[in-house]
């Protein structure tokens, strides 16, 4: 596959459909599975993890789930094509990080990826835009069936399915939601969320999984706990919170607009105003500034722009994605000054995407 | 060494695995107990114990309570089949092959009830077309998971010369993978 053909699109996540996509920007499920007759993957010799990836891929490929995948050899790409598939979120950041032999197979819509190799030896993953966990799930476990068809799951009558780690033990199964939650952070009461999301066992992450900073206000809720429970329990777990974070969400904007409507509306100007005029923008920012603009367009402030285009954005001024789109490879300080081009470029056109 | 809570000796050395991360705690009897008891009785973090819970919520806990003696005698303990001793899986957070929930099962599974609040997997299982999938499956792994053994001294057995034991060895392996692999059929 040429990663090329993929700058033209921009993937499920960021497609900004779906039920509630004005506040849940994606549902994914993601399911950890072993092979018994190796060791796990940390403690897999270069020959083991060589012989998994070639029993996995070309297993995977006789089952229908493998039907139409196209599978990438993640450990002989350049480091920028790496970056690229996680800025896509078709595999991780520790996938790309990983060593040795490693591949993703991903279907044509990118809504499932099957990585090989990440820290368990097969990580199935599904994702839908908009608010759909129950369509996630109901997909993931056709495909995690038709696998298991060909390739022998390491199981434990007690502790289930097997995993690297015994936080995934189990189920092997992580449940998250991508929400975008400004008007709580601007009212300040995205902490309390947090901290209620805890005491109920969810865990609350960045933009990128595990470790990732929260960027442009955008927030992954998951369980935390994947035995003792059925993975349809897990998935209404999760699933039941989300309503109660947009109710919050939609309150804290209509809260933004009535009483302090001319300071949300200079607010997200201004942040436009940026966006169109900059000469050099970090990604960090660009993400910070696409976030308000995204917001005020939701809340009717902004008329000119279509979410689809912010959600583009979103992924399209990314460090990798911006460089394949260029197609050169620059550094920190070029990169910032052709993403302010891009985006003037971007808003000039009127939000057709530039090449 | 002093216990984290007060001014009394440490005797409880708790190992909290987090997603990615290892955490000591060496606490007094009394504090233990109560950290255990609010770790066991509930998901989330204790957090009447000033800062053991700074960090806590994130990924649940894996938390166990031996004694120095008795944690120094586990984590020389290691799985017959991948070799990672339990010392090296408290440092690394990961567990080095399938096999090591068996062999290290009674202390993994206290672990396990802290980080899940559960220890028995009531999910799906694998039901390939065959009867008694689910239970196949357990018994395939409690085989396969010996060929990592075999390999290894397969390995051992090259390196010694011993070509008999090598052969031995790779075809025990074939008979196992033979009989639990699923055929390969092309698509």
């Amino acid at each position: 596959m040429k990663l090329e053909t993929l700058t033209q699109s921009i993937g499920e996540w960021l497609r900004g459909t779906g039920p509630e996509s004005d506040i849940v920007m994606s549902s994914r499920v993601r399911l950890a599975r072993n092979l018994p007759q190796y060791p796990f993957v940390s403690r897999a010799s270069e020959q083991d993890r060589a012989d998994i990836e070639r029993f996995l891929r070309e297993r995977i490929a006789m089952s229908p789930a493998g039907r139409g995948l196209e599978s990438i050899d993640v450990g002989g790409l350049e480091e920028i094509d790496r970056q690229f598939l996680v800025e896509r979120q078709l595999i991780s950041r520790e996938h790309a990080d990983a060593q040795g032999a490693r591949s993703v197979a991903i279907d044509p819509l990118e809504q499932v990826s099957l990585m090989i190799n990440e820290e368990d030896h097969l990580r199935i993953q599904c994702i839908h835009s908009g608010l759909d966990l129950r369509g996630v799930w109901e997909q993931i476990k056709v495909v995690d069936e038709q696998i298991e068809q060909f390739v022998p799951y390491a199981f434990h009558p007690r502790f289930g399915y097997l995993t690297a780690c015994p936080t995934n033990v189990g189920t092997g199964i992580r449940v998250s939601v991508m929400l975008h939650l400004p008007a709580l952070v601007i009212t300040r009461q995205i902490d309390k969320v947090f901290r209620s999301l805890h005491k109920i066992s969810l865990a609350v992450r960045g933009l990128y999984g595990e470790g990732s900073q929260a960027m442009g206000d955008f927030y992954q809720i998951s369980n935390q706990t994947t035995l003792g429970k059925s993975e349809e329990e897990l998935v209404e777990q999760v699933g039941d919170v989300v309503p109660v974070l947009i109710d919050y969400e939609r309150r804290a904007r209509e809260f933004l607009v009535r009483e302090t409507e001319q300071n949300v509306h200079d607010q997200v100007s201004r942040a436009y105003g940026i966006l169109r005029t900059a000469q050099t923008i970090s990604a960090e920012e660009t993400m910070q500034l696409l976030s308000r603009v995204r917001m005020g367009v939701l809340l009717g402030l902004i008329g000119d722009v279509k979410i689809a285009d912010i959600n583009s954005l979103l992924v399209r001024t990314q460090p990798a994605h911006l460089q394949k789109i260029r197609g050169i490879e620059l550094d920190t300080k070029d990169r910032n000054i052709e993403r302010a081009r891009y985006l003037r470029q971007h808003f000039e056109a009127g939000g057709h995407n530039v090449n | 060494m002093k216990c984290q809570q007060c001014e009394k000796q440490a005797v409880f050395h708790i190992t909290e695995l987090e997603t990615g991360s290892v955490r000591e705690l060496h606490l007094c009897e009394d504090h233990a107990r109560v950290y255990l008891n609010q770790a066991e009785g509930a998901p989330g973090p204790a957090e009447d114990i000033e800062g053991a819970a700074e960090s806590g919520g994130a990924a649940g806990q894996l938390g166990v309570g031996q004694t120095a003696d008795e944690l120094a005698a586990l984590d020389q303990k290691a799985c017959d089949m991948c070799g990672i001793t339990f010392f090296e899986f408290r440092n690394q957070g990961r567990l080095g092959c399938p096999h090591d929930y068996v062999q290290f099962a009674k202390e993994l599974e206290p672990l396990i009830a802290n980080v899940h609040g559960a220890t028995e997997h009531t999910g799906r299982r694998p039901a390939r077309s065959e009867q008694n999938a689910a239970a196949a499956a357990a018994e395939g792994t409690a085989e396969l998971t010996g060929v990592i053994g075999l390999r290894r001294e397969m390995k051992e057995a090259i390196l010694r010369e011993d070509y008999e034991k090598a052969k031995e060895n790779r075809d025990a392996i074939r008979a196992i993978e033979d009989r639990w692999i699923p055929p390969a059929r092309p698509e």
